[in-house]
C-alpha cells in the first residue's frame, strides 16, 4: 500500500498534497498497490472529504489534540502509530518545510530509507528509482531506496502539475484513525505564527520581474538592476543570498523561502538557479537568463538566454529599451 | 554551554560537475572544496552564542582526509577545538550513515547543544541534522533564522515557507538546524589562523557496520525541459536581439 501524508493547517488543505498524489498514482501504475491519503491534525474532516475526489483507496483522518500546533515529536509519536497499523510499502510526502522537520526523525525512528526532494519515478531493471538533484541541481540521480519497507519519499514542490491528479468516479470512503499520543512526551512548545514584514510588495500580480543573485557580486550594482526594471517596467527581486545580504529587503526574495511568482517575464540576472529559487519562479511565462555559467541550472528553465558579464549585457539592454 | 558544529565540506560553488567512471560520484580529484554554506552559519551562530553565554564550540565534521581544510578554517574563526570522523566511505554517504558517525564520534561529550545546517551544498538531503538528534534522544527545530537561550532551555525562531515565522520553546539538551542568513559571517584573522595551528583536533573512526539506506544507481547531468535559445554575439548585439525578441516573439514588453 501507498500512503500519502496530506499537509493541512486549521482545515486549509496546503495544495502540494494533490501534487504528492499525483506522484502516488504515477507510483501506483508501476506497483498496482492502493493509495491510502492521510489527513493528521484537528479540523481534518473537511480536508479528508476535499481528498477524498482523487482516485485513491481511502482517505483516512487522524484527530487528535497532540497534533495542533504541529510540533515533531508529537506528529512522529502519532505517524508512528499509524504506519504500525497500516503497513504501508511507500510513504509519500510532499518537500514542505514542515515535512523537512519531521519525516527525517519519523524515518530514523523507524530506521527505514528516506529519499528527499524528488522530481520524478523512474523503473530501472527491477527497481524503482526515484529521480532528485543534487550538487545545487548541477547534477541529477536516480536513487533506489535500500532495506525494509517503508520507504519514505518526499516530491519537490511542482514536481507534479495539481491538473494532472486522476479523479475518482465517486468519492474514495473516508475514516476516522485513532491513535495514542502522549501529548506530555512532546517537547517542543510553539507559538503562533506571524509575518515578520506586512507583504508591503505583492510580487505574485507583477508581470513583469527583474531578479538578481549572487552574480551581481556588489550592493551599489543592485542600481543597474533597478535601471533595466524601470526600462522593462519590472519589479525588482532577489534570489535568496541577496535579501540575507541585506541588499534588497526580505519581501523582495523570491523562492521557497519568499514569494512565488508566475509574472509574464521573469529576467535572472546573475542567478545561478538552485532548487529553492527555481520552485519560486518556474510558473513564469517566459524566462531570460543572464549569467557567465553556461552550466548554471537556470539555462534548463530559460527561454531566451546569454551566457556573459552582465555588466555588459544589461546597460546595452537599457540602450537598447530606450533606443 | 557546550556547543558542537557539525559542518561538511562541499565542492564549490564554481566547481564544474565531472563524472568518475562509474558514473555514480563525482570524480574528486577535479573538485576544489569549501565549507558548506549553511555549515559556516551554523559555526557562526555558535561563536557569538559562546561570546554571549560562555562555553565551548567544538566543531565536528564526519568525511575523507580533504575536509581537515574546512576543520582548520573553523578552528580559525574560533571554534575551540575540533572533532574528525576520518574515513575515505564517508565522502558520498547518505544523511543515516553520516548522522551515525557523528552521534558516535560526540557521544562521549555530552553536548548541550548541536547545531548544523539546514542542507548540504552537494547532496542536499536536509536529513542529517534531525536524524542526529533522534539519534542522540534530543528535541529538534530545523530552519532557525534566531536563537535565544533562555533559563535551561530554549527559545529559536523557525521559518515556515512564504515569509511565515514562529518561535518554539523546548528544552536543552537539543539540535537545531540553521538557515543561511541568520547572522553575518566573520572571517578567520591571521591571529586566529595561527592560534588554529594549536588547537586539538581528535580523530575519531566510523563506527563499524553502517548500512547505507540509499543507492545512487546513476548520476548524470540534468536534460533540458525547455529548449532554450541562446542569443550570442558581442553584448551590445546581444542584448539588442534579446530586447527584439521579448518585443515582437515572447511579445512580453512594449
Amino acid at each position: 500500500m501507498i500512503l500519502v501524508i496530506a499537509e493541512q493547517r486549521d482545515g486549509k488543505l496546503n495544495r502540494a498534497t494533490w501534487e504528492t498524489i499525483v506522484g502516488a498514482q504515477q507510483l501506483a501504475k508501476a506497483s498496482g498497490a492502493p493509495i491510502t491519503v492521510l489527513v493528521p491534525g484537528t479540523h481534518a474532516a473537511g480536508v479528508g472529504a476535499e481528498l477524498a475526489a482523487a482516485q485513491v483507496a481511502e482517505v483516512v483522518t487522524v484527530e487528535h489534540a497532540a497534533l495542533e500546533p504541529y510540533t515533531p515529536d508529537g506528529f512522529t509519536a502519532a505517524l508512528q502509530a499509524v504506519i504500525g497499523q497500516l503497513s504501508p510499502a511507500h510513504v509519500l510526502l510532499p518537500h514542505t518545510y514542515q515535512t523537512r522537520d519531521f519525516a527525517p526523525k519519523l524515518a530514523a525512528r523507524l530506521d527505514r530509507a528516506l529519499v528527499t526532494d524528488v522530481t520524478a519515478i523512474k523503473t530501472v531493471g527491477s527497481d524503482t528509482a526515484f529521480v532528485r538533484p543534487m550538487f545545487q541541481g548541477k547534477l541529477t540521480a536516480d536513487i533506489v531506496p535500500q532495506g525494509p519497507g517503508p520507504h519514505f519519499i518526499t516530491f519537490q514542490i511542482g514536481a507534479y502539475r495539481v491538473d494532472q491528479v486522476a479523479k475518482g468516479a465517486a468519492a474514495a470512503p473516508v475514516r476516522a484513525l485513532e491513535v495514542a499520543v502522549d501529548a506530555a512526551a512532546i517537547r517542543q512548545k510553539p507559538e503562533a505564527p506571524f509575518q515578520q514584514a506586512r507583504q508591503a510588495v505583492d510580487l505574485s500580480q507583477a508581470e513583469r520581474i527583474v531578479s538578481v543573485g549572487r552574480g551581481i557580486k556588489e550592493q551599489t550594482n543592485i542600481a543597474l538592476a533597478q535601471q533595466l526594471a524601470e526600462a522593462l517596467g519590472a519589479e525588482i527581486a532577489a534570489s535568496r543570498p541577496i535579501c540575507d545580504a541585506g541588499w534588497l529587503p526580505m519581501e523582495r526574495q523570491v523562492g521557497s523561502s519568499g514569494q512565488t511568482v508566475a509574472p509574464k517575464l521573469y529576467l535572472a540576472l546573475g542567478i545561478s538557479g538552485a532548487i529553492q529559487h527555481l520552485v519560486g519562479m518556474k510558473g513564469a511565462n517566459t524566462v531570460v537568463a543572464i549569467n557567465k555559467d553556461p552550466d548554471a541550472p537556470i539555462f534548463e528553465i530559460a527561454d531566451y538566454g546569454i551566457v556573459g558579464d552582465l555588466f555588459e549585457i544589461v546597460p546595452a539592454m537599457i540602450a537598447a529599451l530606450k533606443a | 554551554m557546550k556547543i558542537a558544529v557539525c559542518i561538511k565540506q562541499v565542492p564549490t560553488r564554481e566547481w564544474q560537475p565531472r563524472l568518475d567512471d562509474s558514473k555514480t560520484w563525482i570524480r574528486e580529484q577535479d573538485a576544489a572544496f569549501e565549507m558548506n554554506e549553511p555549515d559556516a552559519y551554523a559555526l557562526e551562530e555558535a561563536l557569538r552564542l559562546k561570546e554571549k553565554h560562555g562555553g565551548e564550540v567544538v566543531v565536528c565534521s564526519a568525511g575523507p582526509a580533504r575536509v581537515a581544510q574546512v576543520i582548520r578554517e573553523a578552528l580559525a574563526r574560533g571554534a575551540d577545538r575540533a572533532i574528525h570522523v576520518d574515513d575515505e566511505s564517508l565522502a558520498s554517504a547518505d544523511a543515516f550513515v553520516t548522522a551515525d558517525a557523528l552521534a558516535a564520534a560526540m557521544k562521549s561529550d555530552e553536548f548541550d547543544l548541536v547545531l548544523t545546517g539546514l542542507q548540504s551544498d552537494d547532496q542536499g538531503f536536509a536529513q542529517v541534522g534531525v536524524i542526529l538528534a533522534e539519534k542522540l534522544g534530543r528535541p529538534h527545530a530545523t530552519i532557525i533564522m534566531e536563537v535565544e537561550v533562555a533559563d535551561a532551555g530554549l527559545r529559536v525562531k523557525r521559518e515556515l515557507e512564504g515569509g511565515w515565522f514562529q518561535w518554539v520553546a523546548m528544552p536543552l539538551p537539543a539540535v537545531l538546524t540553521i538557515q543561511s542568513g541568520i547572522n553575518q559571517l566573520r572571517y578567520a584573522t591571521l591571529k586566529g589562523i595561527m592560534a588554529a595551528k594549536k588547537k586539538e583536533i581528535r580523530k575519531a573512526s566510523a563506527p563499524a557496520g553502517a548500512v547505507s539506506k540509499q543507492k545512487i544507481v546513476s548520476l548524470y547531468v540534468p536534460e533540458k525541459g525547455k529548449k532554450t535559445q541562446l542569443i550570442d554575439g558581442s553584448p551590445a548585439e546581444a542584448a539588442k536581439e534579446l530586447v527584439r525578441k521579448l518585443r515582437d516573439e515572447a511579445r512580453v514588453i512594449a
